[in-house]
């Protein structure tokens, strides 16, 4: 009674995915440890979104027996790349190799044209905006003129961007207020320890977080120097490449690390130092993506090697000088990619509960994705809506007052998350910088 | 899928709830046992009238029903082996309600049963069957598989909680068996005859599940040996010293070895077992009886001996023990979980067994088990696309279950029989033995529509056939 099946797509691409993930995929056991784990499994409570299911899926692809587009696109584009599964499988199954894979599939496959006009705009963004700092500098701008001139709060009470797309709305109120360019750390400049230098670090500053929250890196800086660092700001870095290697551009990505590794390594610094834990945990992995190009290979595993987050550095060279109390009940958000992929999660909540006055309450599901997953809550906004409501009544339960992130998607969810339950009264949501820095005193 | 059928399916289940798509089909073609079986459509029913409803059109159009829970079985349970329908019962999880004064859970089929586990204990309560899968599978597939863990050896199997059901008969009744007493000699004991029956005989829709008080402490010590037989010797001894530990767990040296190159903590590779024995109940008589079983070890030429002061040490003793899975796994992507189980007297004896296969076949294989109560879990660690050796792998499954029957065991101990071991069926029970249970069947499910293809085993099938 079995419905045939089609081999649809025995191809090149096939045959891609197959010498790239087989193996990966037999690897897993299919005992199911890692559902728990999953968030989308969770909200959406079917096979097909969870993690073991999509590696099954990866697994049938490549052997030809699912189409490309048809069958394993959407399962995999609804992945969040949270990579929770990782740390639940006792196996070990690199589930994040075989997504990147899987994406990269998923886009040369032949039937690729058939794709959406959500599909488009990402590609814009990732070509033509996201890989160079001056665009997004004037993006950076605009937005903040836009703010400025009170032009924000005319499109906000007219609702017009509501009807236009709901998942625009929520982020363009999430938006932080955008400090002026003029206050900006420039690339190339080198800020000296305050007191005795005990680190030489080269700041790596990003994207988003370079053109939209430019204050949080300015703040960042300051923050190194204070405990001892002397602060390079390697010229001609940029985008790290995650959310091109999320979305299959495995080719651009390649590019960008190499850019990457060429500004940073010709720094004398020790570490090189991040704060954002999806850029952190692309950095840490240029060693894996470079793995096969013998002229990098060794450069980027060194690169990977002296990567580390924000929160690794204060703590280890901390305590920080704080000056000023903060009242409240402090609860902490995990970043997938900080947690899951760079394994960091002590030092985030050890910093803030050395903040004076601080109540640190732990929230339930600390560890599960807040479903801000890079762009995935502009390209699936109601799935991410569902995860994210869950995730505040997690946070209401706290009582907390503030909830912190290190990562500027997380931080941006959260405000929508806020913003969603009226609640931007009573919690603020913020980067671990931005809150050491004020109990510091800086600003 | 015919038209006609599904037209029918659409009258009773919302389409967002039924899956015609190739993905969301081969979702559901697997679990952690072996085959691919591709379904025709997925259902996720949410109640017992939704599935009765089913059940009858699948009867009125002889559609194969596969209930399946998470999918966790390691004998084919749930796999959809003449196409059909799968059953995905995970949404059928809002009611557990803990019954403190009549000491029971009420449950739906998809709850998972650690929320069980903490429940429970949250009201002082305890539910002992804890299969190692217990974060992830139901409590539905536990009670069809008969499902229980280390705790079985002084807790007894999933068959001791479960007074009371309400199934979806194959024919598409709902019927309820048992109730709320713990005593019921009402007629045949309907209860328990489902429970185990591996989703053949019904769709466990609601179950009453017993609960006991939960113990007031734990003690754990673990005991190495460089001789097998003195550990086999050490567990009859404690247990007709007439103390029954919660659990006695044993590593053969192939799990030893396999466990410190996965994730080295310093056991000894030199040692052929480890046992592990973990006994609870009021402080003053375990710490008693702990010191006892340890001086038996000793006195059975145990080579080391810890008892853990901490309930860190004592997490660590279990580390070992639960690194066993994930360390066997990394030797090869193939993993053929058996579960034999012979009288606890026989352990020595099915251990010799089992190294004979060992060396005849050449064959990755590795044995740990819950040692106390004789289910031992001979592992064969290989890969599937070789193909020479998964047909040696055939023969020492064969082996492995001969073995376990001459020396009066049986061929599973927690697994359950589904289509892995089907053809050793009437090894066990006889022809006349597995005609009765056929009966059974027939009568219930007169056109073999509920998990066709599962316990009973085809036409002139004698053999486990992994590769074709
Ligand atoms: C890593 C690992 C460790 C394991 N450890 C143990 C262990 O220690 N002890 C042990 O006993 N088992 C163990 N198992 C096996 C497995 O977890 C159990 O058999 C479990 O009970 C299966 O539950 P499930 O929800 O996944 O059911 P499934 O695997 O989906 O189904 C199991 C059977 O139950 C039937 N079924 C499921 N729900 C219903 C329902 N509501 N009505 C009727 N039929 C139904 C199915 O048709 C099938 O025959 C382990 C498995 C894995 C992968
Ligand atoms: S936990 Fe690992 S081995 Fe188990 S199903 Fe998930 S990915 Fe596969
Ligand atoms: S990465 Fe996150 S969302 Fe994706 S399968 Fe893993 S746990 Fe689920």
């Amino acid at each position: 009674m079995n419905l045939p099946v089609k081999p649809n797509e025995t191809n090149a691409v096939a045959h891609n995915l197959y010498s790239d993930a087989y193996d990966w995929t037999n690897q897993c056991v299919k005992c199911g440890y890692c559902l728990p784990a999953c968030p989308t499994y969770e909200s959406m409570g079917v096979e097909s979104a969870s993690p073991r299911g999509r590696i099954n899926l990866v697994k049938m692809a490549a052997e030809g027996k699912i189409d490309f587009q048809k069958d394993l696109a959407e399962p995999i584009d609804l992945c969040l790349g949270c990579r929770a599964c990782e740390t639940a499988c006792p196996v070990g199954v690199p589930y994040g190799h075989i997504l990147e894979a899987a994406k990269e599939a998923i886009e040369n496959s032949p039937s690729a044209n058939q794709k959406n006009k959500m599909n488009k705009i990402k590609k814009l963004a990732l070509v033509h905006l996201f890989p160079y700092p001056k665009r997004m500098n004037r993006i950076g701008s605009a937005v903040q003129f836009y703010q400025k001139t009170g032009l924000s709060k005319i499109i906000r009470s007219s609702n017009v961007l509501q009807k236009v797309s709901p998942a625009l709305a929520h982020l363009e109120q999430a938006l932080p207020a955008i400090e002026s360019s003029s206050k900006r750390i420039r690339t190339g400049t080198i800020m000296p320890a305050k007191g005795e230098t005990k680190l030489k670090v080269a700041f790596f500053a990003g994207c988003i977080m370079d053109s939209m929250m430019s204050r949080i890196n300015r703040l960042t800086i300051e923050l190194l120097t204070i405990v001892g660092c002397e602060v390079i700001l390697p010229e001609n870095q940029n985008c790290c490449g995650a959310l091109h290697s999320h979305q299959g551009e495995i080719k651009q990505a390649k590019a960008l690390a190499k850019r990457n590794i060429q500004a940073f390594m010709q720094s004398d610094a020790e570490i090189i130092v991040n704060n954002a834990g999806g850029c952190g945990a692309s950095l840490l992995e240029y060693g894996h993506l470079l793995a096969d190009d013998h002229e990098w290979a060794g450069a980027a595993r060194a690169f990977s090697e002296k990567s580390k987050d924000i929160s690794q550095i204060l703590h280890q060279l901390g305590p920080l000088p704080f000056t000023e109390e903060w009242q409240g009940i402090v609860s902490y958000q995990d970043s997938c990619h900080l947690r899951n992929v760079q394994k960091v999660q002590k030092e985030p909540r050890l910093l803030l509960q050395s903040i004076p006055g601080v109540s640190y309450v732990e929230m339930e599901g600390f560890d599960r994705c807040c479903a801000s997953g890079g762009i995935y809550n502009l390209i699936h906004f109601n799935e991410s809506m569902k995860i994210l409501d869950e995730k505040m009544k997690n946070l209401k339960d706290t009582k907390a007052t503030a909830v912190v992130t290190v990562n500027p998607g997380c931080q941006m969810q959260m405000s929508i998350g806020i913003q969603r339950e009226g609640a931007a009264n009573q919690i603020k949501s913020m980067h671990l910088v931005e809150i050491l820095a004020k109990a510091c005193g800086l600003d | 899928m015919e038209k006609e059928a599904l037209d029918d399916l659409s009258q009773v289940i919302p389409s967002d709830r039924m899956y015609l798509d190739l993905a969301e089909r081969y979702c559901y073609s697997y679990d952690a046992s072996f085959g691919e079986y591709l379904p025709e459509i997925v259902i996720q029913p949410k109640n017992a009238e939704e599935i009765s409803e089913v059940v009858k059109l699948a009867n009125t159009h002889k559609i194969p029903v596969y209930p399946r829970g998470s999918g966790t079985s390691l004998s084919g349970g749930p796999l959809p082996v003449k196409g059909g329908m799968v059953l995905d019962m995970t949404l059928l999880r809002d009611k557990l309600i803990i019954d403190r004064e009549n000491m029971l859970a009420i449950v739906s089929p998809g709850v998972i049963t650690a929320n069980i586990h903490k429940k429970a204990e949250d009201a002082g309560l305890f539910y002992p069957p804890d299969p190692s899968s217990s974060n992830v599978a139901t409590i539905g597939g536990n009670l069809l598989e008969n499902s229980s863990g280390p705790k079985g050896l002084k807790y007894g199997t999933t068959k001791e909680y479960v007074i009371g059901l309400e199934v979806v008969t194959p024919t598409g009744e709902i019927i309820r068996t048992g109730g709320k007493t713990v005593k019921n000699v009402t007629g045949y004991d309907l209860t328990r005859l489902i429970v185990g029956s591996e989703g053949t005989l019904g769709i466990v829709t609601e179950a009453i599940i017993r609960l006991i008080p939960k113990p007031q402490s734990k003690h754990t010590f673990v005991a190495h040996f460089n001789h097998l037989i003195d550990s086999g010797h050490a567990i009859t001894s404690i247990l007709s010293s007439g103390i029954l530990p919660s659990a006695m767990e044993l590593m053969d040296n192939a799990c030893i070895r396999a466990v410190e190159s996965y994730r080295p903590s310093g056991l000894p590779l030199q040692a052929e077992a480890i046992l592990i024995i973990e006994i609870d109940g009021h402080p003053l008589a375990i710490e008693e009886e702990i010191n006892k079983c340890a001086d038996i070890c000793r006195a059975e030429g145990a080579s080391y001996v810890k008892i853990a002061e901490t309930e860190e040490e004592r997490q660590t003793i279990w580390s070992a023990r639960k690194s066993v899975s994930p360390a066997i796994t990394q030797m090869g992507p193939t993993k053929i979980s058996e579960d034999a189980t012979v009288p606890r007297s026989q352990i020595p004896a099915m251990m010799e067994r089992l190294n004979q296969i060992r060396e005849k076949y050449g064959l990755n294989l590795v044995v740990f088990g819950h040692a106390g109560d004789g289910n031992l879990h001979p592992n064969i660690i290989t890969d599937k696309r070789n193909i020479t050796e998964m047909k040696k792998v055939e023969l020492a499954v064969s082996e492995i279950f001969e073995a376990a029957i001459e020396l009066g065991g049986t061929l599973s101990g927690e697994h359950g029989i589904g289509t892995l071991k089907s053809p050793y069926m009437e090894m066990e029970l006889g022809i006349t033995g597995v005609n009765m249970m056929k009966k059974i069947k027939e009568a219930w499910d007169p056109n073999n529509i509920m998990n066709p293809g599962k316990i009973f085993p085809d036409k002139g099938q004698t053999r486990v056939v992994l590769v074709t």
